[in-house]
């Protein structure tokens, strides 16, 4: 198991090493002068050779990338001060630390994509569950039917619609906002609400079409069948055996799906107008600003290959053949 | 002795030493094709302490037959009539309540393959365990020493170690020892075996086979044997049933019924088999055509459309009228009983040598 886990550690360390040289070459190849969108209008050559140097753009390319990937590691000196590691660099366009302006939106986007996941493997679930449950009957049907209609929304369309009558004709709820969770739970919880309920719903149709489906197969397992011949209770079958089993397509979707899910954080920010990682990465590719869409890019990289690292060890803990293999 | 005496439908009280007894037995599916007779008014006793084989071939309802004594069928598309009488109790119209006491308790169940009817996600110790403290109430760690018990009465090598192993690491012959040491833990009365041996070798079949018979004694469980292999059946049973398109062709003792048969369909089963010692040039002769829809059973006797010897009845009986299974050693045929006697000793015997 350890042996595994420090396996996938040092793939995930290629894989982060290659997702930022790929980035940082890309956006070379655009034929771009980084130090006059910093400077601004009515910028003198000399303004210009100053942030020039201040921004290492003076040195060759490959420099600047090996500045920028040691960096992470041991931290860097700029002309501003001293970027501790793990160092993003300075943006462009503010002069912040990329690293600080991460932490700073980071809460925002944990919390939206945490609650949503929260909500929707919940619902999800649970609905798949009892459709299995009661398969063939009005139940089902409505939980089935149900799910086809949600899984063909999208998060810009019914976002607004949502918006239009819980905050704007009833006014039920103010307009979606992030307050810290350590400063109120509860404002927290109702600021994040709709974009949880929105997100949620998206995914929340394919995961209950999932889990009712790997359900029904998995009741008709022979393991199942030898667990009822044993005389076990019918709630205890359905829940300790077959549905062991099911988990376990669920939890290789999710692994896949958990991309998707910050993809979905990006645009429900834009819907909600949250200023998340989603927004800062947009932001600063509009801007040309490298070392923010950088910075932006690895540490999304760095949370999926943490993530699926987690799912796996939660297949590990699901599937003994797995674990023992 | 055993009292294979019933004739099909009727409801006689059970003998005293019928622990279980099936009368007329009807199994329905109802898919989207039609309505499937599974079986077909099927009757048989078992007692403790014997073992009742039941033969046939795929699909003839013999593994049906046993799901339904256990209720392990889908209720929402299966309709079965007749009775099921565990110890006088009809099972038919029991509540699943009652049910889940009698399952792995009184009677037990051992399926074909080893490897996907044990589940691979709680190891073969808990599984063990597990029905143990259901109808006993027995606590966990009494549960552990009884499933360390039974692994060492089955021949598992270092039970206290490999009950925490799971079943991908037991090989086949292990996975189906332990499958047999979970049906056994509760002591039950009645043993349903169905193909236990099918998915193993020849010497782990042997020696499965083996373990079955001394723990048969041991505990004196009746045994009810589900195989499509005659081998095994002559080395296990006391009494034999065979079964065809959901139905009882032909029942008697091992002996009687592999010795003399007296149903065509019995014949061609023997006659299909190999057997070590023949001359080699002579050809198998297997049964022509293929078992009946269920969907759709052939009009009177079952077996006619395949049946050489239907040109030795008067008329169309064969395939107007369905033969009945007489009173003990008995045959679901139409053909006399001095018919039967030479066609098997011109015809039959000697292809069997």
């Amino acid at each position: 198991m350890l042996q595994f886990l420090i396996r996938r550690l040092i793939g995930a360390v290629v894989i982060m090493f290659l997702i930022g040289a790929f980035t940082f070459f890309l956006f070379y190849t655009v034929p771009q002068d980084f130090a006059a969108l910093s400077c601004g209008k009515n910028c003198s050559p000399e303004n210009l050779a100053v942030i020039r140097e201040n921004l290492g753009l003076d040195k060759p390319i490959t420099t600047q990338f090996w500045e920028f990937m040691t960096g992470i590691v041991a931290g860097r000196d700029f002309a501003t001060g001293h970027c501790a590691a793990p160092c993003l660099g300075q943006s462009f366009s503010t002069g912040e630390f990329v690293w600080d302006s991460i932490l700073d939106r980071f809460p925002l986007t944990l919390s939206l994509t945490v609650g949503g996941l929260v909500i929707f493997l919940i619902v999800g679930l649970g609905a798949g569950l009892l459709a299995a449950w009661k398969r063939g009957t009005v139940a089902d049907r409505a939980v089935s039917g149900a799910s086809i209609v949600l899984s063909s929304f999208q998060i810009y369309f019914l976002g607004p619609i949502v918006l239009g009558i819980v905050v704007y004709q009833t006014g039920w709820l103010d307009n979606p906002k992030y307050h810290p969770f350590t400063e109120n739970p509860l404002t927290w919880a109702a600021g994040m609400l709709i974009p949880w309920v929105v997100m949620a719903t998206i995914f929340t149709a394919q995961y209950t079409r999932m889990s009712r489906s790997t359900m029904i197969e998995q009741l008709q397992e022979e393991h199942v069948r030898t667990a009822r011949a044993k005389g076990m209770k019918q709630s205890y079958v359905f829940f300790r055996y077959a549905w062991r089993g099911s988990l376990i397509p669920i939890v290789t979707i999710l692994g896949i799906d958990l991309s998707a899910l910050l993809s979905g954080a990006v645009v429900t920010e834009f819907t909600f107008d949250l200023a998340g990682i989603g927004r800062l990465a947009v932001d600063s590719s509009l801007t040309k600003d490298l070392p923010v869409t950088m910075g932006v890019m690895l540490f999304g990289a760095f949370f999926i290959l943490l993530l699926n690292i987690l799912v796996d060890l939660v297949y590990a803990y699901i599937d003994p053949r797995v674990r023992l293999s | 002795m055993t009292t294979l005496t019933k004739t099909e439908g009727e409801k006689a009280p059970t003998g005293p030493d019928s622990f279980l007894s099936v009368r007329d037995l009807r199994v329905r599916f109802s898919t989207e094709d039609g309505i499937v007779k599974a079986v077909d008014g099927l009757s048989f006793d078992v007692e403790r302490g014997k073992t009742l084989g039941i033969v046939g071939e795929s699909g003839s309802g013999k593994s049906v037959t046993n799901l339904t004594v256990l209720g392990l069928h889908n209720p929402k598309s299966t309709t079965v009539e007749g009775e099921i009488l565990l110890e006088g109790r009809d099972l038919v119209t029991a509540p699943e309540k009652e049910l889940e006491k009698l399952r792995g308790n009184k009677v037990a169940m051992i399926f074909q393959d080893p490897l996907t009817a044990l589940s691979p996600y709680y190891t073969v110790g808990r599984q063990i365990a597990e029905p143990y403290m259901k109808h006993t109430g027995a606590s966990k760690k009494e549960a552990r020493a009884r499933a360390i018990e039974m692994l060492t009465k089955v021949g598992i090598p270092q039970p206290e170690s490999r009950v925490d192993d799971y079943p991908h690491q037991f090989s086949g012959g292990m996975r189906q020892r332990a499958m047999i040491a979970m049906a056994l833990v509760c002591d039950p009365d009645l043993l349903i075996a169905d193909e236990p041996t099918t998915a193993l070798d020849v010497t782990v079949q042997a020696q499965i086979l083996d373990l079955l018979k001394d723990l048969q004694q041991e505990f004196g469980t009746g045994i009810i044997f589900i195989t499509h292999d005659l081998g095994v059946i002559s080395d296990m049973a006391d009494d034999l049933l065979v079964m065809y398109s959901g139905r009882a062709v032909e029942r008697g003792s091992v002996r009687e019924v592999l010795r003399q048969p007296k149903h065509p369909y019995t014949w061609g089963l023997l006659s299909s088999m190999p057997r070590l010692g023949a001359d080699v040039s002579q050809a198998l002769n297997p049964i022509p055509g293929s078992p009946p829809s269920l969907l759709n059973p052939p009009s009177g006797c079952p077996f006619h459309p395949r049946c050489a010897f239907t040109g030795e009845v008067p008329g169309d009986r064969c395939s107007t009228e369905r033969p009945s299974l007489g009173e003990g050693r008995a045959a679901a045929c139409h053909l006399t009983a001095e018919q039967k006697q030479s066609i098997f000793i011109d015809t039959i015997q000697p292809r069997l040598r």
